[in-house]
């Protein structure tokens, strides 16, 4: 089948590309753009592996087609550091509260809570765990995922940390 | 361009039904015609006293609708349970309603509402009561080439009670048992009532029966299971690994007993 012609911006960066149009938007991330921090995990849509932000949504990409994605604008994990290179907010509370064992679920738990933050900027622990409810950790227990966000939520809006008693 | 492709086409909306069926084979479609691209089938407004949501409209577009929280607040709630966030933000109202899968939540509220879909074709337009749209699991009032435009719900009157029960094994999963509940009260009695029930029968069920029966009761023990036994008559749910047979008729009941319950609270 004729590839189509796609152009699309991902983390800052104009790209054009020809795609099948069976390709998912997780294979053209990962295969033709070399970006691998989305990753393939279940493949049929429940663990959040591959989630990506396209367009102000969360989406996951292995239950999209690239050529869906195309105009469109797209943020992974690669996209997260801060211009100066520094860490986000939300990576640097994945390090300190021990958000991560194995670390396959997190650039799809990063990404994903990166736009819950955007849309409601001080979640509760219930708004939180309600917002990451598609993806899966197996390692953590989602505990300290829980507050590694509540860590970046703080930081991001200028007020302390404080972990809640447990 | 649908219906010029006949059976080798399919329209793509939200793709959360169709994708995943493409990678288990279950769908092998030449063509996709994606749905995208046309802006008129998005969209929630105010048509008289109707509620018309275009069919591309998304299962976080309806959540976060301040029209639909005053006047449909039972889409809401179910939408709220359906999939998980990222899978809202693509699934679409028409997808769920249209693909026939007993398994979506949809169906059965709008079969409780009396909604009518709108659907059009290469022979025009026309609408289907969403009571009449469900003849088998996947399969239809449907023509082939046609695709459901918007839904069109009449809004239920100020003050009147809902809720949406949903049974799941865990985020994500599809209902064990649901039951959809919208009623109004009138100085404690029941004045209307219509129920739809998700995913115990290879379509989603109207239950029209149980609906007669609470109608003038003050919803007191004896007339709720009455009318739980008349609604668990009509299921014929799949065993399945959300459990057998049995159970997950008795589930249908339990669900609808909270529903009503919970409808009766918020009714004004």
């Amino acid at each position: 089948m004729a590839k189509s012609h796609i152009t699309l911006t991902v983390n800052g960066k104009s790209e054009e590309a020809l795609v099948e149009p069976r390709t998912l938007l997780i294979h053209f991330l990962r295969e033709q753009l070399n970006l691998t921090g989305p990753h393939i995990g279940c493949d049929t849509t429940h663990c959040g592996a591959c989630t990506v932000d396209l367009d102000g949504k969360s989406v996951k990409s292995c239950t999209v087609f690239a050529v869906q994605a195309n105009g469109g604008t797209i943020r992974t994990i690669e996209g997260m550091a801060n211009p100066d290179g520094t860490l986000h907010a939300l990576q640097e509370g994945f390090r300190e509260m021990h958000g991560l064992q194995c670390g396959f679920c997190t650039p799809g738990m990063i990404t994903r809570a990166w736009r819950l933050l955007q849309e409601n900027p001080s979640p509760t622990e219930d708004e939180i765990r309600f917002g990451i409810a598609g993806n899966l950790c197996r390692c953590t227990g989602y505990q300290n995922i829980v507050k590694a966000i509540q860590y970046a939520a703080a930081k991001l809006n200028g007020v302390p940390f404080q972990e809640a008693a447990e | 361009m649908l219906a010029d492709l006949g059976e080798d086409a399919r329209p793509l909306a939200g793709g959360h039904s169709l994708i995943p069926m493409m990678k288990l084979r279950l769908a092998t479609p030449s063509h996709l015609v994606d749905l995208a691209g046309v802006p008129e089938l998005k969209g929630i407004r105010q048509d008289g006293g109707d509620i018309v949501i275009g069919a591309t409209t998304t299962q976080h577009e309806l959540i976060g609708s301040a029209l639909l929280a005053d006047e449909l607040p039972i889409l809401r709630e179910t939408s709220l349970l359906i999939a998980d966030p990222q899978v809202r933000y693509l699934g679409t109202i028409g997808g769920n309603v249209a693909n026939g899968d007993p398994g979506n939540d949809m169906p059965a509220v709008m079969m409780c509402l009396g909604a009518t879909y709108q659907v059009a074709g290469k022979a025009g337009e026309r609408r289907i009561a969403a009571r009449e749209f469900y003849q088998g699991a996947y399969f239809t009032a449907l023509e082939p080439g046609e695709i459901v435009t918007a839904i069109h719900i009449k809004a239920p009157p100020a003050g009147h009670g809902w809720a949406y029960e949903k049974l799941k094994r865990k985020v994500g999963d599809y209902a064990t048992a649901a039951a959809a509940v919208v009623l109004t009260m009138d100085s404690g009695k029941v004045a209307t009532c219509s129920i739809g029930l998700t995913n115990v029968s290879e379509t989603p069920l109207w239950a029209e029966e149980a609906e007669k029966i609470l109608v003038g009761s003050a919803l007191d023990d004896a007339t709720v299971k009455k009318a739980v036994a008349a609604a668990e008559a009509i299921t014929s749910p799949a065993a399945d690994s959300r459990g057998p047979v049995h159970y997950r008729t008795k589930m249908a009941g339990v669900m609808l007993t909270r529903a009503l319950a919970r409808a009766k609270e918020r009714a004004r």
